[in-house]
């Protein structure tokens, strides 16, 4: 494997589990837990031959849920730590992500996407989105980051363990098998040379100091009124940080007649199209949730305010367009889903959907 | 008694690292929790490492324990304290990790992490209440049920041809540990043999050794249904027949 500096900034050429690792790198995380599985293995490969160098940790765990809930322990004692997982994975660290949730607990989770409900199809989908945004016996108290260039990934990354220290819900980088295989020019960087400064981390449980008060971490409550507090407070604490972490693009909304909304490596897609139908002097717009939780509720019913048309388009069978229709109820615009669970879509796809309106 | 407490003249005999205030303990009468948590308490309070402390408890009844210890405390989700505490072990290794936890919370629904824990030599204590039975799901049959016993879900008795034999877990850990491990199981009957057992588990972890292990036998009158003699009778009579008190494994003793 090739030595990179992350001295300065550095163009690079990379799969985007290399370059998830190497995020985590420069987010100063401490300890990666992982267990394996496709198509997310090779943030373990370059984190576990990066790790010793820098002073870093990993380990290897018995399963996912071993993954999760010994990230949450690293958390616990203010270490920067993460896991990384897809599909079957996905639902078997749910549960250690909720518990992330009540307990504020600052976990980072990265997600690459794949076919499923399934083994063999591991390449790619949009399945997760839903899984990944509200899985859990929980409220979906988190923040979800849905990527779609390997800059992005990135980015966002070192983004999820920033908003995860400052806030305490647990976060997702929500990747898929494509991102995460595919391999594509960037520039990785120090956060701290560019100016963007890493939040700091502080021990929960765990710190040595002579005459410490002692602290109790706990998820278990007496009685249903004491439970509906504590929910209550943590829903509270989201609200207030929707808006100021929501992220979104959007491009040529304004007088747009038809809205093409993805998000994820679709959203390329979407981007290629808009290009194409704009030279032939079409008034389309594009329209992508960087934040799948929290979702850009307004900021999507004010980009389609012109819009006669939506054309939702996904690699699911409408998990995406379930949260747009959630945030457009009642607005007079039509959607026409692009539903393909599982295979990616193209720009020449999108094009051909837009001509059949 | 507030006065008495203040000028000394009653001072309830608990260990120092207990939290004098969440006392008396939220266990049912007769329940062997509280004993397995002196033991725990007077060792902890016996090494001086209250502060390097940090307690793990499991869903099930040992999570009455959350604020049980004057200690940084943790309380997780059912089977899921040995990761936790293995997670904050790997990330700062100057902590003492304790993982406290029922049967079914480490021979059942937890037992991938009690077993790749031993195997990994993950260098935390885990101290099990085998009592038998799930306590706080009401008397369920857990791994631990003896042959023959009645509990709600086996309740004409545990068929070892339906469900095999009760689960020996300082045997399996034993088994399986790289050397460095201390695995005992001891008995809520022996409370001094216990506490010895206990001590050395947090010794082993502090010196770096490996994992440390050890169950506890431990007594449910409230799900058993039994008086405090029938239930002293199956602690020190059915429960030692089967499940053999005493140590497993200990580290060899490093050459000077």
């Amino acid at each position: 494997m090739a030595e990179v500096s992350l001295q300065g900034e550095q163009r690079v050429f990379m799969t985007g589990n290399e370059v998830v690792a190497w995020a985590a790198l420069a987010a100063k995380v401490d300890i990666m837990y992982g267990y394996p599985i496709t198509p997310q293995n090779e943030i373990m490969h370059y984190w576990t031959r990066l790790a010793p160098k820098y002073g870093k940790r990993f380990l290897q765990t018995e399963d996912e849920i071993s993954a999760g809930f010994t990230m949450l322990g690293g958390v616990m004692t203010g270490r920067k730590a993460f896991t990384a997982t897809a599909g079957p994975g996905n639902v078997l660290m749910q549960e250690s992500a909720v518990m992330a949730e009540m307990m504020r607990l600052p976990a980072v989770f990265v997600i690459q996407q794949r076919g499923g409900p399934s083994t063999a199809t591991v390449i790619y989908a949009q399945q997760e989105t839903t899984l990944t945004a509200f899985g859990g016996n929980g409220e979906g108290h988190r923040i979800v980051y849905s990527t779609s260039t390997h800059q992005e990934l990135f980015d966002y990354t070192i983004k999820a363990f920033n908003a995860a220290w400052t806030y305490r819900f647990p976060t997702f980088v929500l990747g898929d098998g494509y991102q995460a295989k595919m391999r594509e020019p960037l520039t990785i960087y120090d956060p701290g040379e560019k100016g963007l400064e890493l939040v700091p981390t502080e021990p929960m449980v765990g710190e040595n100091k002579p005459g410490k008060q002692f602290k109790y971490l706990r998820n278990t409550y007496n009685t249903e009124d004491e439970l509906y507090e504590v929910v209550m407070d943590n829903q509270r604490d989201w609200d207030a940080m929707a808006p100021k972490v929501v992220e979104w693009s959007e491009k040529g909304c304004e007088d747009a007649d038809i809205v093409l909304v993805t998000h994820g490596v679709v959203s390329r897609a979407a981007l290629g199209a808009y290009d194409l139908l704009r030279a032939q002097g079409k008034k389309v717009g594009v329209f992508r949730p960087i934040t799948i939780r929290p979702f850009p509720d307004k900021q999507l019913l004010a980009a389609v305010q012109k819009a006669k048309k939506l054309l939702v388009a996904e690699s699911a069978y409408g998990q995406l367009l379930k949260l747009v229709q959630g945030a457009l109820y009642g607005a007079p615009v039509e959607i026409v889903p692009v539903l393909r669970p599982g295979i990616g879509i193209t720009t020449e796809e999108l094009v051909e959907e837009y001509n059949k309106l | 008694m507030q006065e008495l407490k203040e000028n000394n003249h009653l001072q309830p005999a608990m260990p120092a690292c207990w939290n004098e205030e969440t006392k008396p303990h939220k266990f049912c009468p007769g329940c062997g929790h509280g004993i397995i948590l002196k033991a725990l308490g007077e060792a902890i309070d016996e090494l001086g490492v209250k502060d390097q402390v940090v307690f793990g408890c499991d869903i099930g009844c040992s999570l009455l324990s959350w604020d049980f210890f004057a200690t940084d405390s943790v309380q997780t989700h059912h089977g899921r304290t040995t990761p936790v505490i293995t997670g904050m072990k790997r990330a700062n290794r100057d902590i003492v990790g304790i993982a406290y936890m029922g049967d079914g919370g480490g021979y059942a629904i937890g037992s991938q992490h009690l077993f790749n824990a031993a195997v990994r030599g993950e260098k935390i204590t885990i101290i099990l209440c085998n009592n038998c039975n799930y306590g706080m799901t009401g008397g369920q049959m857990a791994p631990t049920t003896l042959p023959g016993m009645k509990t709600e879900t086996s309740p004409y008795g545990r068929d070892v041809e339906e469900t095999g034999y009760p689960t020996k877990g300082p045997e399996m850990v034993a088994a399986v540990a790289p050397e460095g491990a201390y695995v005992a199981r001891g008995t809520i009957a022996n409370v001094r043999q216990l506490k010895g057992f206990i001590k050395k588990a947090l010794e082993n972890q502090i010196a770096g050794n490996g994992i440390s292990f050890v169950e506890c036998l431990s007594s449910c009158p409230t799900n058993w249904r039994t008086n405090a003699k029938k239930t002293w009778e199956f602690v020190e009579k059915e429960m030692a027949q089967y499940f053999k008190v005493g140590e497993l494994r200990t580290p060899q003793v490093k050459e000077g």
